[in-house]
C-alpha cells in the first residue's frame, strides 16, 4: 500500500481520491483519499460529523462529490448515481434494514428479480430452492422458507448481506452493525464477514464500538472535520491511538472519567418484587441518593421491559415501587413524571424526539405545564429552558429553532437527555444512552451520569457496553429472562492484584469478570427451567 | 395564483365584483370553519372523513329543534350532535383502536343516514330571523356574519394550535406519537379531543348552512370532507401530522372558494365542475406536498 503501488495486482476495490463536498456552507469533505482493497475488512473511524456518512453516501452515489475521482473494482464511475454504484458492485447494509417483514428469506433474497415459471408466473419454490443453496454455500443458518417478520436481527441482517451478495457484491458497507444484535449475533456476523473476505470482498465496517474494530478490521481509516487523519493497519493502531485520532485530543476517553466516591443518601426508588406482564419478573431493586446502578445483561434479558415499567410506559403486574419510602401507583408515564421519574429510552429516533420539530420543542416537551400558565404557552420560558438545557449539555445546534433530525446521533441524544433533565427529576433512567454515538459524545454522556449522581439523583443505567457500566455505576445487576439475578458492589469486581490507579487494566479485568457472571447467570436460568418443569 | 387566472378569464363574468367576493366568502366560511378543526385533526396524526355528512345531520336537528322549542334549544341541539358524534368517533378511535379513516368514514354513513330518517328526506324549514342572521344570513354594514364567524373562529384556533400547551400537545402526538407518550403526553386523550372538536365544528358548519338556507336538509356539507382536507393541506398542513397552521388552512379555504367560484362562473356544468374541481385540487395539493 502507500505510493510503490503494485501494477500488476488485481485492481483495488475502492479508490476514492481527493473527494470534497460541500452542503450550503458546511464543507463536509475536504479531499478526502480512501482506498479499500479487495479481501480486507476496511474500519471506517470518526467522530460524529468526521464525514464518515457523507463519504459513504458518495460512494454509494446518493451524494455526488464537487471534487474528486472514484474507482471501484478498476472502474471509473464518471457519472455517480445509485445505481452505478450498484453496477459496479457497492452494496450498502443499512442500520435500518430494507427487508419486507411480510414475505419469506427467499421471497426477498430474490425481491425484484424473481424466478418466474413458463407462464410468467411466479416460482416460490424454486427461488427457495436458490436461496437454499446461496445460505448453504455462505453456510449460512437461516431457513428461507421462514418470514422475515418471525427472524431476529442477527438473522435479519444476515439474510441482507446474502441478499446484497448475491447481486454480485464486490464492496460491502456495514454502518453500525451490531447494533441490534447479541454477543452470539456478532459472533456470528463476524464468522460470515471473514468468510466473506476469503472470498474476495471488500468489507468497509463502520461502528462505534472498539472493541469490535480491534477483533475484526484489518486496516482502519480515520476521518476528522472532514478531513483524512491516518489510513494504517489495525497492528499499528492500538485503541488509545485510534481513540486519540478521533477525538483529536489527548484523553477523552472513558478511562478518563472520574470515579471519586459520592456520598450515598437514603434510598428514592425501590421496587419490591415487581413484575411486568411479561418481563420484568419478580424484581426487587433499591436506588439511593447519589448512586447509580447498572442493569447488565444479554438482549431481552428484561433490563429495558424493567425501565419501561418504572417510567409507566408498561403497566407493572405485580409488586411495589416505593419513591422516597412512599409506595406509589404508576400507571402512566404521567404518573411516573409526577414522581419525578425519567426515562431516557432506548430507540432515540422513535420514542425520544420528534425529528421534524425544533430543538426548544423537543426540550420543552415534557415541561409543558411548567413553560406555561393556564394553558397558554410562553415562548420566553420555553427559550429559557431550551437555552439553559443546549449550554448546559453543550449540545451543537445552529440554533433552538432547528428541528432536531438535522443534528448529529450525538446531539440528538443530549436533546432527550436535556428533555428529561429540564423537567428535574430525582430518578433517572437510562436505557442504552450512548448506542449509536461517538466515543467524544459518549464520555461526555457518562461524566454527566456522575455528575448527576454528585448531585443527589438516583440514577438507573442500562447499556451492553460493559466499560461504560463498570465507568457510571456504583453498583450492577445481572439480569436473564427478566429475573435480576446477581447484583455486584462496582469495587467487588476491582483486582487486588492491579495497581488501583490503573485503571485501563482494572477496567479490562473487571469486564471480564462481568462477562462471565452474565454467561453464568444464562446457564443458572437454564437449569431453573429444567427444575420448574 | 388561482384568484389572478379567474380575475383575468372571468373579468367580463363578474368575478371581482365586491358583491361576487362576498360571496365567495359566504359559499367559503363553512368550509374554513370545518377546516380550521380538520388543522388540528390532521396534525394530530388523525382525520375526519364525517365532517360533511355530520354538518348535514346537526342542519337537520338543529332546524327540527328550533321548530319544538326555539333558537336555544336549536342551538344546543345542533352542537350536541357534533359532540355526540365527536365522542363516538373519539372512543371508537382510541379506545378500541380502530384508525380514524375507517372509524369516520363509516359515521360517514350512519350520520347521512340518521339525517334522511329523522327528515323523511325533507327539508326542515327554520322560521325564526334571529337565527337565520346571527347563523349564516346576516350582515353588519356589508361585512357578513359569516366571515365574522370565520375569523374569529380562525383567530381562536390559531392561538390554541401555535400558543397553548394543547396546540402543543396535538403537535407532539402527530409529530412522534411514541416519542410524545414517552414524554408524559396522554396522546388518547389529545386524539379524543381534537376528533370531538372537529365534530362540534362540523355541527356549527351545518347549522350556518342551515341559517344561511332557512332550512336544515340532509343534503347540506355532503361531500365538503373532500374540500375540507384539501383546504388544509394547501395552507401547509401536513396529512401525516406533526405540522399545521391555521392561517394556512384559512388562505387554503378561500383558495377552494375560488375554485368552486369560478368554475361556477365559467357556466360549466354540475358534472364538470366536479370533474374540474377535483383536477386542480390534486394538482394544488401535490404542489404544495412538493414544496414541503
Amino acid at each position: 500500500m502507500g505510493k510503490g503501488e503494485d501494477v500488476t495486482a488485481a485492481p483495488q476495490a475502492v479508490v476514492m481520491r481527493g473527494i470534497a463536498k460541500q452542503f450550503g456552507g458546511v464543507r463536509a469533505l475536504a479531499g478526502v483519499d480512501f482506498e479499500v482493497e479487495a479481501g480486507e475488512v476496511h474500519a471506517l473511524l470518526g467522530g460524529n460529523g468526521a464525514g464518515k456518512s457523507t463519504i459513504l453516501k458518495v460512494l454509494n452515489g446518493v451524494h455526488a462529490p464537487d471534487a474528486g475521482t472514484i474507482e471501484i473494482c478498476g472502474q471509473r464511475i464518471t457519472h455517480p448515481s445509485p445505481e452505478a454504484a450498484r453496477q459496479a458492485g457497492v452494496a450498502m447494509i443499512f442500520q435500518e434494514m430494507s427487508l419486507v417483514p411480510s414475505l419469506s428469506v427467499a421471497q426477498n433474497v430474490f425481491l425484484t428479480r424473481e424466478t418466474k415459471t413458463g407462464l410468467g408466473l411466479i416460482d416460490d419454490r424454486t427461488a427457495e430452492k436458490k436461496a437454499r443453496a446461496l445460505f448453504e454455500m455462505l453456510e449460512v443458518d437461516v431457513n428461507p422458507r421462514a418470514l422475515v417478520a418471525d427472524l431476529g436481527a442477527g438473522q435479519r441482517q444476515l439474510t441482507e448481506i446474502v441478499k446484497a451478495i448475491s447481486q454480485e457484491a464486490r464492496v460491502l458497507v456495514l454502518d453500525e452493525p451490531s447494533t441490534a444484535l447479541s454477543v452470539s449475533d456478532v459472533e456470528r456476523l463476524f464468522t460470515f464477514l471473514r468468510k466473506l473476505k476469503d472470498r474476495g470482498v471488500a468489507i468497509i465496517y463502520v461502528s462505534h464500538r472498539m472493541d469490535e474494530i480491534a477483533r475484526i478490521a484489518d486496516r482502519a481509516t480515520i476521518l476528522r472535520d472532514g478531513r483524512h487523519v491516518i489510513t494504517a493497519p489495525l497492528s499499528e493502531l492500538p485503541i488509545d491511538t485510534m481513540i486519540e485520532h478521533i477525538v483529536g485530543k489527548r484523553s477523552r476517553g472513558l478511562s478518563d472519567v472520574a470515579r471519586e466516591q459520592v456520598e450515598i443518601g437514603e434510598p428514592l426508588l425501590e421496587l419490591v418484587s415487581v413484575s411486568g406482564r411479561h418481563k420484568p419478573c419478580d424484581v426487587s431493586l433499591t436506588v439511593h441518593r447519589g448512586e447509580v446502578v447498572g442493569l447488565a445483561g444479554l438482549l431481552g434479558s428484561g433490563r429495558s421491559s424493567l425501565a419501561r415499567v418504572i417510567a409507566g410506559i408498561e403497566p407493572s403486574t405485580a409488586g411495589e415501587i416505593k419513591v422516597a419510602g412512599t409506595p406509589i401507583e404508576i400507571r402512566s408515564p404521567r404518573d411516573a413524571i409526577g414522581a419525578r421519574i425519567a426515562l431516557v429510552p432506548e430507540a432515540r429516533a422513535t420514542q425520544g424526539i420528534i425529528a421534524t420539530h425544533s430543538v426548544a420543542a423537543n426540550l420543552s416537551m415534557a415541561v409543558l405545564d411548567r413553560v406555561s400558565s393556564s394553558g397558554v404557552v410562553s415562548r420566553r420560558a420555553v427559550e429559557e429552558v431550551a437555552d439553559h438545557q443546549i449550554e448546559r449539555l453543550a449540545i451543537k445546534t445552529a440554533s433552538r429553532d432547528h428541528a432536531v433530525g438535522t443534528l448529529s446521533g450525538g446531539n440528538q441524544q443530549k436533546v432527550v437527555i436535556g428533555k428529561w433533565l429540564a423537567a428535574d427529576p430525582d430518578i433517572l433512567v437510562l436505557d442504552e444512552p450512548t448506542a449509536g454515538i461517538d466515543i467524544g459524545s459518549k464520555s461526555e454522556i457518562i461524566r454527566l451520569v456522575r455528575e448527576l449522581a454528585r448531585a443527589g439523583k438516583a440514577i438507573v443505567m442500562i447499556s451492553s457496553e460493559l466499560s461504560e457500566l463498570l465507568t457510571a455505576c456504583d453498583r450492577i445487576l445481572v439480569m436473564s429472562e427478566g429475573r435480576a439475578v446477581s447484583s455486584f458492589a462496582r469495587h467487588d469486581l476491582d483486582d487486588p492484584d492491579l495497581p488501583a490507579d490503573d485503571t485501563m487494566h482494572q477496567l479490562q479485568s473487571a469486564e471480564q469478570k462481568l462477562q462471565f457472571h452474565i454467561q453464568e447467570a444464562l446457564k443458572h436460568q437454564g437449569v431453573r427451567h429444567v427444575h420448574q418443569r | 395564483m388561482i384568484f389572478a387566472i379567474f380575475a383575468l378569464t372571468l373579468n367580463d363574468k363578474g368575478f371581482l365584483n365586491p358583491n361576487n367576493l362576498l360571496n365567495i366568502v359566504r359559499q367559503t366560511a363553512m368550509i374554513a370553519v370545518m377546516a380550521i378543526a380538520m388543522t388540528f385533526v390532521l396534525s394530530s396524526g388523525e382525520i375526519d372523513l364525517s365532517v360533511g355528512a355530520v354538518a348535514g345531520l346537526a342542519s337537520v336537528t338543529a332546524a327540527m329543534a328550533i321548530a319544538a322549542g326555539g333558537i336555544f334549544f336549536g342551538v344546543a341541539a345542533g352542537l350536541a350532535t357534533g359532540i355526540a358524534v365527536g365522542v363516538f368517533n373519539g372512543l371508537l378511535t382510541t379506545r378500541i383502536g380502530i384508525p380514524s379513516f375507517l372509524t369516520t368514514l363509516a359515521m360517514m354513513g350512519i350520520a347521512k343516514g340518521v339525517a334522511m330518517w329523522i327528515s323523511g328526506t325533507a327539508a326542515v324549514p327554520i322560521i325564526n330571523p334571529g337565527y337565520s342572521w346571527l347563523f349564516g344570513g346576516g350582515s353588519i354594514g356589508i361585512v357578513p356574519v359569516l366571515l365574522l364567524w370565520m375569523l374569529g373562529l380562525g383567530a381562536v384556533g390559531h392561538f390554541v394550535l401555535k400558543r397553548t400547551t394543547f396546540g402543543r400537545r396535538v403537535l407532539a402526538t402527530g409529530g412522534g406519537e411514541t416519542a410524545a407518550r414517552y414524554s408524559g403526553i396522554d396522546t388518547s386523550s389529545v386524539k379524543f379531543r381534537v376528533l370531538v372538536i372537529s365534530s362540534m365544528a362540523a355541527a356549527l358548519a351545518g347549522m350556518l348552512y342551515a341559517g344561511r338556507l332557512q332550512s336544515g336538509r340532509f343534503q347540506l356539507g355532503e361531500g365538503d370532507e373532500l374540500s375540507v382536507i384539501a383546504a388544509a393541506v394547501l395552507g401547509g398542513t401536513s396529512l401525516f401530522g406533526g405540522y399545521g397552521t391555521v392561517i394556512g388552512t384559512i388562505v387554503g379555504a378561500l383558495m377552494i372558494g375560488l375554485i368552486n367560484n369560478g368554475l361556477i362562473l365559467m357556466g360549466l356544468e354540475f358534472s364538470q365542475q366536479l370533474i374540474a374541481r377535483g383536477g386542480i385540487i390534486i394538482l394544488a395539493v401535490a404542489l404544495s406536498q412538493k414544496r414541503n
